[in-house]
């Protein structure tokens, strides 16, 4: 069984519904990409993951979200809390989000050991110093006992990656961890996640805007589209023989090496907010593919081998 | 009109500089946001500029449109210094030079309407226009960047992050400029959006013959929309290559390179990034600025300072360039 399975879950915020029927697995030693233009729906799936759509005044309204054989939606908040700080570790865009800006980054890193993993604090500081010598920050020791003002943005996403391993996670949801670096920062950081995968065999999920991201470091890919799975595959058949017209539009807006001048289209118009979803397939006003029947009946999700496309042409069922 | 083999601008060993601190107890320090660079561009050419956050890319696009002086050298549009005019001359050629920023609308009055953004560069010309005039140049502005010309009586706040930016080259081409300096255009926008993007400025530049100077961090991108690429590192050209798929010669643009992700599943490769970060402008190293992560770095390097040499199109400031 998966490390963590979405279940056909729902999330509602007030009156409205980010995401809609979505279901999601991932293993132990995977990286998933969610890819989607914004307002998909990508935060609302880590926020689910996580338990923290409360924060947001939200919640998991159907469906089920179950990890290492837990079922998530109805766990008390302590539990998820538990697991929050230790088996499961989400790292967003901004590190400062994670970071408190008065205390040093070495005690934020420690008290991870100390508060969830029982460790003394010599021990923790030990570890910690450790754990930031692996993912190569210079002269560990001495960042140790800095304040996250003194540190750049890539050095402070490291701490916030670091404060994750402290605890061994199982899970950790990246939430456009590179999105504000720098690029030779950005291969930095996603070459770290990537090894953490390979050498501990965690399961990554990877929110990106960045196709080439996806490609260079996925396994498997879901692509959403207002609120709902669009496909759901291995990355290899996502660039290959996308399946999806939305996911072949996507690929579509990215300049390919040695592209011609004058090519690249993009995809028309924009997609739509949360209280404007169309009726019917939600891409259906954008979709060059789309017939009347588009916009009327929501296309159930087909299964190819192992892959999920929410389209009916891919079937051609319902289009003469 | 001028020669129309003679580039439009000239940037001859431009730099300019910032200085910071002179509290009680800090020194007041200077540094080189640019830091003498040459360049030309010539008509219709499509100049890519790359670099990271704080190498002087939007405070080089700034001196190119006269928006800022520099400190030292000189900047010519079709041979006038730009230096030595008085305001209203200076003013006047505002006009033939644009610039579109990343965010279109931080610098308008979030309580104009579209028709209103798309007319203000008339009237700080100080352009008179009838009623009529103003209908039809708003019309024919807005359906040249494919907008819907009902949308004028819009407010900012009605439009996506794609629909402002088309509202923003709308503006840099009310007054028909020759160079359009883009800063960043499309940083803020969807994969999706930014495609629409792209292609529409390079439909305007086959139609309208514009020199575009394009500032981005994405390496990919510059590779495909523009006819050459200029790289820069800490204030300083490094490299100009002279088409877009020309193999980099210096070891930062190659550091560039590697960094990029290749959109490929199947060329999947181990990405090898540079380490170390970019070092402060206020602290620039005294030899090659980028020999700290330099894996060719050698003592030379780290004493003298390489100068930009070009061969056949291709500038290398660098001591050991790749073959
Ligand atoms: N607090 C909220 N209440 C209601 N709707 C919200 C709230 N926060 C976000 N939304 C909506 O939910 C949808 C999904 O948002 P989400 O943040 O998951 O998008 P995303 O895919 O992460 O986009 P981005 O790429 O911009 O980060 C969007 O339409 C958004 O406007
Ligand atoms: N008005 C100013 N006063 C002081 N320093 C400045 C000023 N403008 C720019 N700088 C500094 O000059 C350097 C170059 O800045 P610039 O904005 O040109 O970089 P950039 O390449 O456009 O960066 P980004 O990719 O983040 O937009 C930076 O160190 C910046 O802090
Ligand atoms: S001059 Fe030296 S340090 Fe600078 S890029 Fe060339 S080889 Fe590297
Ligand atoms: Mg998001
Ligand atoms: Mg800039």
């Amino acid at each position: 069984m998966a490390l963590l399975t979405l279940d056909t879950i729902a999330v509602t915020i007030g009156q409205a519904e980010p995401l809609d029927r979505l279901s999601l697995d991932i293993d132990r030693g995977e990286i998933l990409g969610i890819v989607g233009e914004s307002g998909s729906g990508k935060s609302m799936t880590a926020l689910a993951i996580m338990g923290l759509l409360p924060l947001i005044g939200g919640k998991v309204s159907a469906g089920a979200i179950r990890f290492d054989g837990v079922e998530l939606t109805k766990l008390p908040e302590a539990d998820y809390r538990r697991l929050r700080g230790k088996r499961m570790a989400l790292i967003t865009q901004n590190p400062m989000t994670s970071l408190d800006p008065i205390r040093t980054v070495g005690a934020q890193i420690d008290q991870v050991g100390t508060l969830h993993m029982g460790m003394r604090a010599e021990a923790a500081r030990e570890r910690s110093i450790e754990i930031m010598e692996q993912l190569r920050i210079p002269d560990a020791a001495t960042v140790h006992g800095q304040y996250p003002h003194q540190l750049s943005g890539g050095m402070k996403q490291r701490i916030v990656i670091a404060m994750a391993l402290m605890g061994e996670p199982d899970l950790i949801v990246a939430d456009e961890p590179t999105t504000a670096l720098d690029v030779t920062i950005q291969a930095q950081i996603i070459q770290i996640l990537v090894d953490l995968v390979r050498q501990r065999g965690l399961a990554l999920i990877l929110i990106t805007h960045d196709m080439g991201v996806v490609a260079q470091a996925c396994d498997k890919v879901a692509v959403l589209y207002a609120g709902r799975l669009a496909e759901f595959a291995a990355v290899g058949e996502i660039f290959a023989s996308p399946r999806h017209p939305y996911t072949r539009a996507l690929i579509g807006c990215i300049a390919k090496e040695g592209q011609a001048s004058g090519s690249l289209v993009g995809i028309p118009g924009t997609i739509p907010g949360v209280f404007a979803y169309p009726s019917g397939c939600r891409y259906h006003p954008r979709c060059a593919l789309a017939v009347p029947a588009c916009a009327v009946n929501v296309p159930p999700e087909q299964r190819l081998g192992a892959a999920r496309v929410a389209c009916d042409w891919v079937t051609e069922v319902a289009h003469g | 009109m001028g020669d129309r083999a003679a580039p439009l601008v000239v940037l001859d060993s431009v730099s300019r500089s910032y200085s910071a601190g002179g509290g009680l107890f800090r020194p007041r320090r200077t540094m080189q946001a640019v830091d003498q660079v040459t360049l030309a561009l010539q008509r219709g050419e499509i100049t890519g500029v790359v670099g990271e956050s704080g190498c002087g890319k939007s405070t080089l696009a700034r001196l190119i449109t006269g928006l800022i002086a520099p400190s030292a050298g000189h900047v010519r549009f079709e041979d006038a210094d730009l230096a030595t005019l008085g305001a209203p001359a200076l003013r006047a050629m505002r006009r033939r030079m644009q610039m579109v920023f990343q965010d279109p609308y931080s610098s308008i009055d979030p309580r104009f309407s579209i028709r209103d953004a798309v007319l203000e560069p008339f009237e700080v010309q100080g352009i008179g226009l009838t009623e009529a005039e103003a209908d039809a140049r708003v019309a024919a502005l807005l359906t040249m960047v494919g907008l819907d010309p009902s949308l004028g009586g819009n407010y900012p706040h009605h439009l996506s992050g794609g629909q402002k930016q088309r509202v923003g080259i709308a503006r840099a081409l009310a007054l028909e400029p020759s160079l359009v300096v883009l800063d960043e255009p499309t940083a803020s926008l969807d994969v999706s959006i930014q495609a629409q993007i792209i292609a529409l400025l390079e439909a305007l530049h086959a139609r309208l013959g514009l020199t575009y100077v394009f500032i981005s961090h994405d390496l990919r991108l510059v590779r495909y929309f523009c006819t050459r690429i200029v790289v820069m590192y800490l204030g300083a050209v490094v490299e100009i290559l002279p088409e877009p798929q020309a193999r980099p010669r210096h070891p930062y643009t190659l550091a560039l390179m590697a960094s990029t992700f290749v959109p490929d599943p199947t060329r999947r490769r181990e990405v090898q990034p540079i380490t170390g970060e970019i070092a402060s402008p206020y602290d620039r190293p005294p030899g090659c600025a980028f020999a700290a992560r330099c894996p060719r770095a050698s003592a030379l390097c780290r004493s003298e300072r390489p100068l930009l040499v070009e061969t056949a199109g291709h500038a290398i400031a660098c001591h050991h360039p790749l073959e």
